[in-house]
């Protein structure tokens, strides 16, 4: 047990430690900024007074490593200062409610798309070179080069068009489970669609790698039943590589969410992001970029641990 | 009954789609000799299919200003105009004539993508050819700041980078490039460790022959197979990066025509049942596919050779 948990801690330690270069380079980027944050707030009317009194009021005036510091202490508490195009409202607020609605749409897509994709990876592996497997995986790899965009505006076409769901998933506030559900449909079948199409590949491909390993052939050559074969000896052994899977697919998601977003008008992180892009508010696209690079460390951490920790032999190496 | 007209559809594209390119492979093996005729004529009807595709965007990208009937960025006629004869796929937000624009999005759409890709992979390779070579502190200090970017999703990113830079093409070429070189770092790292511990690596060293001469006479020969397919697949990657980024509004700027930013604009039409708009998408998708379809039947060949 003390191995477990002094595995875990080490590779928590591992994530802590990336957590911080990545925000050390989303910090440093701002500092290439040509110029600095008073001078972009001022655009035009910048004199040398008015930046001066701009930079004591955001605290430019300090040192470079004290004001890294000081940001980092705010992001671990969630406050990461205020908006700039709309000056002085917290960005802790701007970003609360949406994290809420983009993690609701994420978990919406995975639960649809996570099963989905596995069943159709295993059953294209077990019944390799069928019909079935060829059309699963050629549409698979048509689905992987579709822009986000193009499958949802095909969706919109197809399912929004004859009034079945809607495709603006403005959720109002106070709404129920069913109406919140019913109303981000259409953004989290999109996902679902883009995801299940990567997930259902790489599932294919570790299963088939799996079946190809001389134990399953050993089980299957001393006459043992297929089933029996697939459910003791396969599975316990594909539980590793397809953690993996879902975890580098639904870090895939965090990327996928935006564009999506946007597509729906929903009132996501992923939306935030983009508006705050085009109006240079640098605080809020700080603050988004840590929180998708977070998760997007802790998945793959996840992934890590679990599958160390269904893999006796990564438990115990040498 | 939209969904059934759909299916219908997309039904005689997949059958005018196998018809054309057995004729494509068909012709294609005619006109060549050797051991070039006998893989097109060994091709599998995909590969034939993406080829097909890619010469074609290739014709048009280069051939824009003579078939596109009017002038990329001129206003002919008034917005949203249904199609006609005079304008093939109506006009867009602004009135500017549809067909035309795609026509020349092919052009800048793709041709920006190209130059992003070859930037990165002038930027990659390079890098990961001399950290194989060099090794010691370069190896690990590049290696370790390529895991720390690749630790950050790309989108986000590219993202981050544009709000800093602002939004322009030169910026959205350097920021998706480097963004992206660091993938082609890591592969181009990974094949030629595997080259460096060669004995003729250690011939050649013993030589004294000069690291340039190392890299490109001795290495660079015996990496290009994968790196080329890896190509292939970046440019899908690139491209739909530059498309997603152009549909946000952040990528390449209008007047250009762009697929992405055409979508983004007339995004609207959908709602009342025009597909206009799922036209530049669908090229987009179009060429993706063609591309992965190529690069699938490359490695399929590479890996068959071996065997």
């Amino acid at each position: 047990m003390t191995r477990v948990l002094r595995m875990i801690a080490y590779r928590l330690a591992l994530g802590l430690l990336t957590l911080f270069v990545v925000s050390l380079i989303i910090f440093g980027a701002t500092e290439l900024l040509p110029g600095d944050f008073a001078e972009a707030i001022l655009g035009q009317a910048a004199t040398p007074e008015t930046v001066a009194a701009i930079r004591r009021q955001l605290g430019l005036d300090q040192p470079l490593h004290i004001r890294y510091f000081e940001w980092l202490w705010g992001a671990v508490q969630f406050d990461f200062g205020t908006s700039l195009a709309q000056r002085g409202r917290p960005v802790a607020d701007m970003i609360w409610v949406r994290l809420g609605n983009t993690l609701f749409l994420a978990a919406y897509a995975a639960v649809m798309a996570v099963p989905l994709a596995l069943t159709l990876g295993i059953l294209a592996a077990l019944w390799r070179n069928s019909v079935f497997d060829r059309v699963a995986n050629s549409s698979a790899l048509s689905a992987i080069s579709f822009p986000e965009f193009f499958v949802a505006y095909i969706l919109i076409y197809i399912l929004a068009q004859g009034g079945w769901f809607p495709s603006m998933a403005r959720v109002p506030a106070g709404a129920d489970l069913g109406e919140k559900l019913y109303r981000a449909f259409l953004p989290a079948l999109t996902l679902t669609l883009v995801v299940t199409a990567h997930m259902m590949r790489m599932t294919r491909a570790a299963i088939i790698n799996l079946l190809a390993s001389p134990y399953i052939e050993m089980a299957r050559l001393k006459g043992m039943r297929p089933s029996r074969v697939i459910v003791r000896h396969a599975l316990p052994n594909a539980i590793a590589p397809i953690v993996n899977v879902v975890a580098i697919n639904l870090a895939y998601l965090i990327t996928g969410v935006v564009v999506v977003e946007v597509v729906f008008v929903y009132p996501g992180l992923g939306q935030l992001m983009v508006d705050s892009v085009s109006r240079r508010d640098i605080p809020v696209v700080q603050a988004v970029a840590l929180i998708f690079a977070a998760a997007y460390v802790l998945l793959n951490l996840t992934a890590d641990v679990i599958s160390t920790l269904s893999n006796p032999r990564l438990m115990h190496r040498k | 009954m939209a969904f059934l007209i759909f299916l219908f559809w997309a039904a005689v594209a997949l059958a005018v789609a196998i018809a054309l390119s057995w004729g494509f492979r068909r012709l294609a093996a005619a006109v060549t000799r050797g051991e070039m005729h006998r893989a097109l004529r060994d091709a599998p009807l995909t590969a034939s299919f993406g080829m097909m595709v890619i010469l074609i965007y290739l014709v048009v990208a280069i051939l824009a200003p003579l078939i596109a009937p009017f002038p990329e960025r001129m206003v002919v006629g008034s917005q949203f105009q249904p199609w006609t004869a005079e304008h093939w796929l109506g006009t867009d937000a602004l009135g500017r004539d549809m067909f035309s624009r795609m026509i020349y999005g092919t052009r800048n759409t793709v041709g920006i993508a190209f130059a992003t890709t070859a930037l990165a992979f002038l930027i990659g390779s390079v890098l990961g050819l001399l950290a194989a070579t060099v090794g010691g502190w370069l190896d690990q200090g590049l290696s370790r700041l390529v895991d720390v970017f690749m630790a950050i999703p790309s989108l986000i990113f590219a993202l981050l980078l544009l709000t800093i830079f602002g939004t322009s093409i030169l910026t959205l070429i350097l920021v998706i490039a480097v963004i992206d070189s660091t993938r082609v770092f890591r592969l181009s790292r990974a094949v030629a460790e595997g080259v460096v511990v060669m004995d003729y690596i250690e011939a050649a060293r013993l030589r004294g022959e000069r690291l340039g001469y190392l890299i490109t006479r001795e290495i660079l020969p015996n990496v290009t197979a994968p790196l080329v397919a890896e190509f292939g697949l970046r440019f899908c990657f690139v491209f739909l990066a530059i498309s997603a980024l152009s549909f946000l509004g952040l990528g390449i700027q209008p007047p250009t025509a762009d697929w992405g930013s055409m979508v983004r604009e007339n995004a609207t039409l959908i709602t009342f049942g025009d597909i206009t708009p799922l036209l530049p998408a669908g090229a987009i998708a179009l060429l993706t596919v063609a591309v992965n379809f190529v690069v699938d039947w490359q490695l399929y060949r590479a890996s068959g050779l071996k065997e």
